[in-house]
């Protein structure tokens, strides 16, 4: 059932634990996740706030490393940012100074590599920006700034998109686009994508499996498989297996909430401490 | 790794624009823009008033032209004595571009390194302002002394003027890292080199165009400040000179200089501004 899925791992997580040192002392963020991400799967990971679902895409991404326990590429082990994987980042992380086309030459100005334009304006047709190049950044919408994000995050053929909830900051109908248009270029290119995010109903409608991580430390606390054949349309968010397993998802994130609640260390996202 | 060990931590938007230092480039680039033909109009009939007015209320009053002179008369000595004045004028551009460029230099080569390096800038950091706060006019008789009345004196107190000034601002720039801009750079496998060339340095420059024209103001002070002190050239010499021999319209011309100088140092780093830096604005 579980469309466009190969048998191959694409990315394992293996025990990946993450300790940070905060001048309060060490904080563990995540604790011996494991998670195996097939070729051309869409995964969420939804779950609590500050249950470290961030600090587990970045250890994916290779942006920082693992306290214990490893990330796998192809079988190969991630020790730092990959030519295979992208980041989608939680604004549109687009730099204000430059026009879309040189933001989205920008990672193959990094990599010093030729930009394959063909591939680019098909990008941008697809996600309606084409003749949008000499715009900057501030002169665009949220949603259309977070549409050139992915173009950049597409255009140099990644295998993996890692996404940082890529669509916080955009209002219900932007986001359900934005969704719509993530399933569209996924069955176009196929692209293996682990996406975090707090809506639930985002998770369900993109993902092949949904995982739940409990609160701090984060753990795989469970993976739900979401049944439904692509192209998914918004219909099947109005269907009872959605409605139940929307519930049910809610009902394990919210009971290990309240049971956490007193203390105050889990109701803020991130450790406030900054380094650097 | 220790850099890649950081919280990842961009929630916010860290370049909120126009809360950085003591001026900023939005002050100097939302200007008034000019809207009509009656606009222009009126800001020439007011301009007109005001000095027609002074021109009018001096020879009323019959004011003598060594406590004011009147408009018309320092115009008439600009044009008629500046042939005279256009060599000091030119020695004193000598100065000030040249203290200026040792200054600016070091002072944005200083203001990047130091800000990569916290700890460093902790040290740094009371000495460049007391660079700042030291009007560095002080310390002209000293250099004087030591290096003579020539060029010399003049342009290192320039360079001392303007420097820390420079340096201040464009330390500002640097210092507003944004970590999710330097996360996607990283994430294309960045090098520290790229990341400042192609992140901080950008996200410092409107920073420090506002540095590079507080500094030169500055600089301009200073300059004319130490021909006063001493040396036989300049535009600052050219005042003292002027009111010690009581040439009011003289003296007031090369005032007239100083102001032109000062608007086109800041005029041309507006315009450098709306070019490189208007994206911030």
């Amino acid at each position: 059932m579980l469309a466009g899925q190969s048998k191959k791992p694409k990315l394992e997580v293996l025990n990946a634990t993450k300790v940070y040192n905060t001048r309060s002392g060490d904080l563990l963020a995540i604790d011996r996740c494991s998670l195996e991400i097939m070729e051309g799967e869409i995964v969420s990971i939804v779950g609590p706030s500050g249950c470290g679902k961030t600090t587990l895409l970045w250890s994916m991404s290779g942006l920082h490393g693992l306290s214990a326990g490893e990330v796998l590429l192809d079988g190969a082990p991630v020790s730092g940012p990959n030519a295979d994987i992208s980041m989608v980042f939680q604004d549109a992380n687009l730099l204000p100074w430059r026009n879309l086309a040189a933001n989205i030459n920008f990672p193959f100005e990094i990599k010093g590599v030729k930009p394959d334009w063909i591939w680019i304006d098909e990008l941008l047709n697809r996600v309606g920006l084409e003749g949008f190049g000499g715009r900057f950044p501030g002169e665009l919408s949220g949603g259309m700034q977070q549409r050139a994000a992915l173009v950049r995050a597409l255009s140099f053929k990644p295998s993996v998109l890692l996404m940082d909830e890529p669509f916080g900051a955009l209002d219900s109908f932007t986001r359900e686009e934005m969704n719509r248009l993530v399933e569209e270029i996924w069955l176009d290119t196929k692209t293996t994508i682990v996406l975090i995010t707090h809506s639930i109903e985002e998770a369900i409608f993109l993902s092949d499996r949904v995982v739940v991580m409990s609160p701090r430390p984060g753990r795989v606390a469970s993976i739900h498989p979401v049944p439904f054949a692509r192209p998914r349309s918004m219909e099947i968010m109005a269907t009872k297996e959605v409605f139940d397993l929307t519930n049910a998802i809610k009902q394990e994130i919210v009971g290990t909430q309240v049971s956490r609640y007193p203390n105050p260390a889990t109701s803020e996202d991130q450790p406030t401490q900054v380094t650097g | 790794m220790s850099k890649s060990d950081a919280i990842p931590q961009f929630k916010g938007k860290s370049d909120s624009p126009g809360d950085v230092g003591i001026t900023n480039m939005s002050a100097l680039t939302s200007g008034p823009g000019i809207k009509s033909a009656r606009e222009v109009l009126a800001i020439v009939l007011v301009a007109v008033i005001v000095v027609g007015g002074m021109e009018l209320l001096l020879d009323f009053f019959e004011v003598p032209q060594y406590v004011l002179p009147k408009p018309s008369e320092i115009v008439v000595a600009l044009v008629s004595d500046f042939p005279l004045i256009a060599p000091h004028l030119g020695h004193t551009l000598v100065e000030l571009f040249g203290g200026f460029a040792i200054g600016a230099t070091v002072g944005l080569i200083l203001a990047a390194v130091i800000t990569q390096f916290p700890f460093a800038e902790k040290i740094v950091t009371p000495y460049i302002l007391l660079l700042v706060t030291t009007p560095m006019l002080a310390l002209v008789p000293l250099l004087i002394l030591r290096f003579g009345f020539g060029y010399e004196p003049r342009i290192i107190a320039v360079a001392l003027a303007s420097g820390p000034m420079v340096m201040i601002n464009a330390a500002t720039g640097f210092r507003r890292v944004d970590q999710g801009k330097i996360a996607l750079a990283r994430s294309y496998g960045a090098s520290t080199l790229q990341i400042f060339w192609k992140i901080r340095a950008p996200m410092a420059l409107p920073m420090i165009f506002v540095g590079l024209m507080v500094g030169s103001i500055f600089g301009l002070l200073t300059a004319v400040g130490a021909e006063m002190v001493g040396g036989g050239f300049g535009l600052g010499n050219r005042l003292t000179s002027y009111s010690s021999m009581i040439l009011m319209p003289q003296f007031f011309a090369v005032v007239m200089i100083l102001s032109m100088l000062g608007i086109l140092i800041y005029v041309f780093f507006f315009l450098l501004g709306k070019k490189y830096a208007s994206w911030e604005a």
